[in-house]
């Protein structure tokens, strides 16, 4: 009988944009992106320590860098990514420990780790940048 | 016969808890580095200098260092495994990744131990 036929087969599609991702799922991608772009942007940081530590010509030069528009933006960003980093990292360690694994929690946590790093960024980056 | 389990080199496991203590310890750093800061509130040059010249500083800002190296490769290997499916181009990217930790680990120490 044709109706006993193992069932046709369907195809699968999923939408893998990060906005339509679970909230957990984007903060964890942004995990990853953060955790790259601060990578990529390591040798310049440690050039900024090393010209900050070098001497008081250089310390000087550096504050003009860092008050150009394009160095601000980039700071921003990598501000952005640090704290992100930094916030998500948290939240990543106490689901470690089996805390806050229920999905309610995991939600909640989730937009707290994606508004917190945003406000904290722009309230660090006035302070320091502008 | 010989019987044989696979199980692994376990270094996966090893690498999870690299990344999660280290993690500990770049957690930590900033919240002594901002208290520090807030202190002395460095303003210029020397003040910015001096807050770095402390041994203790010199020390804890080392472990921040070695702990980003090791943080940093595993996150990156991960990614790497994770995205590039060329052996010959994910042992290159690896060994870039390698050298430039270390290469910042090296240029770490000479910035806070230099004079």
């Amino acid at each position: 009988m044709s109706d006993a036929s193992p069932k046709k087969k369907r195809p699968l599609w999923y939408n893998l944009s990060p906005l339509n991702l679970p909230l957990p799922g984007l903060v964890s991608i942004l995990h990853r992106i953060s955790g790259a772009l601060l990578f990529v942007f390591l040798l310049w940081l440690l050039y900024l320590l090393d010209a900050s530590l070098a001497s008081a010509e250089r310390f000087e030069a550096l504050k003009r860098v860092v008050a150009q528009p394009i160095a601000k933006v980039v700071l921003l960003a990598l501000l952005w990514a640090y704290l992100h980093h930094y916030c998500a990292g948290i939240r990543f360690l106490l689901l470690d420990i089996d805390v806050g694994g229920d999905l309610a929690t995991a939600r909640a946590t989730s937009i707290v780790v994606i508004a917190l790093s945003l406000v904290l960024t722009a309230v660090i980056g006035w302070q320091l940048l502008w | 016969m010989v019987t044989r389990v696979v199980v692994g080199a376990h270094y996966g496991l090893r690498d999870w808890l690299v990344q999660r203590v280290s993690a500990v310890v770049l957690a930590v750093y900033p919240v002594v580095f901002l208290i520090t800061f807030a202190a002395a509130r460095p303003a210029d040059y020397a003040s910015w200098k001096a807050l770095f010249s402390q041994g203790w500083m010199r020390i804890a800002t080392l472990l921040f260092f070695v702990s980003l190296l090791l943080h940093a490769w595993v996150g990156m290997r991960d990614i790497i495994m994770d995205y590039i499916k060329s052996a010959a181009l994910r042992l290159a990217l690896e060994v870039l990744v390698i050298l430039v930790l270390v290469a910042c680990a090296g240029w770490a120490f000479e910035i806070l131990w230099r004079r």
